[in-house]
């Protein structure tokens, strides 16, 4: 059987492979359908191969711990509803960073069964093959980022799931964080020496969980994606890792592409909310002193036929949809609206602020979901200028993202924060729940604004509701 | 086996390779390709099953178990995932052409 490690070794090689083409396939909206496909098999490949491996025991709790694992993912992703996908992906990438830190738990603790005390102090393993410092450091090191992103990925899971709502903040947490940080590395450095027994190992654990915990309390739910995207690429780092420790080369190449390809996501969103990453994890919302603006006037309600009636007549009308509109499943109302409208030959655009949703792109899924074809769809930066000469924008489930504080009040949280200019149009109409503040718990004073129209309700029945008067008009 | 220098310069040859994918990647396709990089490190899962196959006590083996169920879990969950998402780049298009009257 001299061929079957050679065929192993060429099935991890086309494994890794086909996870660089996919990812690839997956960055172009035309080929991105198969991309999934192509990654897909090579997974499959790299699981069958390693089922094959020689020298494995335990096949059949193998076997087990990945039905359960698969069968339980798998009716999860199906049934999940689309708004819901960002803490999902958090909620799978934690489990993939906890599955890179069990990885690094087990190696630590065969070395540590397998190596003998000495009297003079000096060690030596058992079978002869003592682990070299530089694989010690990187299963330390593995374990350590993705004991951090199993626990921070499931507290970013509650916060968007709606579990946990409050942010824990408490004066001195900075310091306390980079002290557990620090405790945990040293540990490691010492396990890295030799110094490999049981309660240090599990002391290190605990600390790199709790570290994980501690760091993503305190950050709100608007940052969430930036977290996500963060841990994706800590995932990928401590799979890489990992793998260089069990010389997996499917696991290197495949954990480093993601934490390289996840880094520059990760960048890519913060940029997107004009904020550093940094800024995200550590200059928390709401952290500054300062006194924030008085919004002067009150709020204005309109009544859904008014609505109809102004957008009905109008020349140009753009729809900023939000998250909310989501959430209330409103966007296939809102198509439906938009799509009256352009019969009655007014030219409608959808305006999508970068991290409308809950992540950059998300907003866009949503409205390919109901239906609306891409060209009626315009970014931040190509629909701002038209804003003065828009007649009405209709603001729908979005909330921070067309905040003018964002520009005006140095002292608000998202001061700097690019936003969609809708202000500019002649007029603004927003469907809103109630009175109450977005996601990121900020006084909004585009509502108060003398063009701003209110239009209370829950997305959908607001939208239906404009839909049915535009009907009325027609008859 | 993979010497010192040489699992460098695989790691650096890869990290270009993830930053390459990347870089001009449109924001509509931020979101999926975040849930599909999510499944591709979901080759965890090999690790996983190797750390278990070699686990002797039954320390070890909880361990172990717990490594695959969690990775088997990140490579369904992102591949169910990503394929729902993607799946509305396929349909939209010709949909969405139909639909605009």
């Amino acid at each position: 059987m001299a061929w079957l490690p050679t065929l192993i070794k060429a099935c991890y090689f086309l494994a890794a492979l086909l996870f660089i083409l996919g990812l690839k396939r997956m960055s172009s909206p035309r080929t991105a359908r198969g991309g999934i496909v192509w990654a897909g098999v090579g997974m499959l490949l790299a699981v069958l191969a390693t089922f094959a491996l020689p020298d494995i025991h335990n096949r059949a709790l193998i076997l087990v711990a990945v039905l359960i694992g698969v069968s339980a993912a798998w009716w999860s992703g199906r049934r999940v509803a689309m708004t819901a996908m960002p803490q999902m992906v958090a909620l799978y990438n934690g489990m993939g960073g906890g599955a890179a830190a069990a990885i690094g738990a087990a190696e630590l603790i065969g070395y540590a069964n397998s190596s003998i005390t000495l009297l003079d102090g000096g060690k030596f393993t058992a079978d002869g093959a003592a682990p070299g410092t530089a694989q010690l450091a990187l299963a330390v090191l593995g374990a350590l980022i993705g004991a951090v992103s199993f626990s921070g990925s499931l507290i970013a899971f509650a916060k968007l799931q709606g579990w946990l709502d409050r942010r824990f903040v408490f004066p001195g947490q900075r310091v306390i964080n980079m002290l557990v940080l620090a405790a945990a590395v040293a540990i490691g450095v010492a396990l890295v020496c030799g110094q490999l027994s049981l309660s240090l190992i599990a002391a290190f654990f605990v600390l790199a969980l709790l570290f994980g915990l501690m760091m993503t309390l305190p950050i709100g739910g608007a940052d969430m994606p930036v977290v996500i995207s963060l841990y994706n690429a800590f995932t990928g780092l401590a799979v890489a890792f990992e793998g260089f420790v069990l010389q997996n080369e499917a696991m290197i190449i495949a954990g480093t592409v993601v934490g390289a390809a996840g880094t520059l996501l990760t960048q890519l969103m913060a940029k997107a909310m004009n904020r550093s990453i940094g800024n995200v994890l550590f200059g928390n919302f709401g952290a500054s002193g300062a006194v924030a603006q008085e919004i002067g006037g009150s709020q204005k309600p309109i009544e859904a036929n008014d609505a109809a009636v102004m957008m009905a007549y109008a020349e140009r009308v753009v729809i900023v949809p939000g998250y909310g509109m989501a959430v209330a499943q409103a966007q296939h109302k809102v198509w439906e609206f938009a799509q009256l409208l352009i019969a009655r030959g007014v030219k409608v655009k959808f305006a999508i602020h970068p991290v409308a949703g809950r992540m950059p792109g998300h907003m866009n899924v949503l409205l390919a979901e109901a239906g609306v074809p891409y060209d009626l769809i315009a970014d931040m930066e190509d629909i701002n200028p038209e804003f003065p000469a828009t007649d009405v924008a209709l603001v729908i489930g979005a909330n921070d993202v067309v905040n003018p504080l964002a520009k005006t009040d140095p002292a608000s949280p998202i001061y700097g924060m690019p936003i969609l200019d809708v202000s500019a149009a002649k007029h603004v109409i927003v469907v809103k729940r109630g009175k109450g503040t977005g996601f990121a718990g900020i006084e909004n004073a585009l509502f108060y604004a003398d063009n701003a129209r209110m239009l209370y309700g829950d997305g959908q029945a607001a939208a239906g509701q404009l839909v049915a008067e535009l009907k009325t008009l027609d008859t | 086996m993979i010497d010192g220098f040489l699992a460098l310069y695989i790691f650096m040859l890869a990290a270009f390779t993830g930053y390459e994918i990347i870089a001009r990647v449109p924001v509509i396709l931020h979101t999926p390709l975040m849930s599909g990089s999510n499944f591709v490190h979901g080759i965890v899962l090999v690790g996983a099953m190797v750390a278990l196959g070699h686990a002797e006590t039954s320390f070890e083996i909880a361990i172990g178990f717990l490594g695959v169920l969690l990775g088997a879990g990140n490579a369904a969950g992102g591949y169910v995932v990503t394929e729902r998402m993607l799946e509305m780049f396929k349909s939209s298009k010709p949909a969405g052409g139909k639909e605009a009257k």
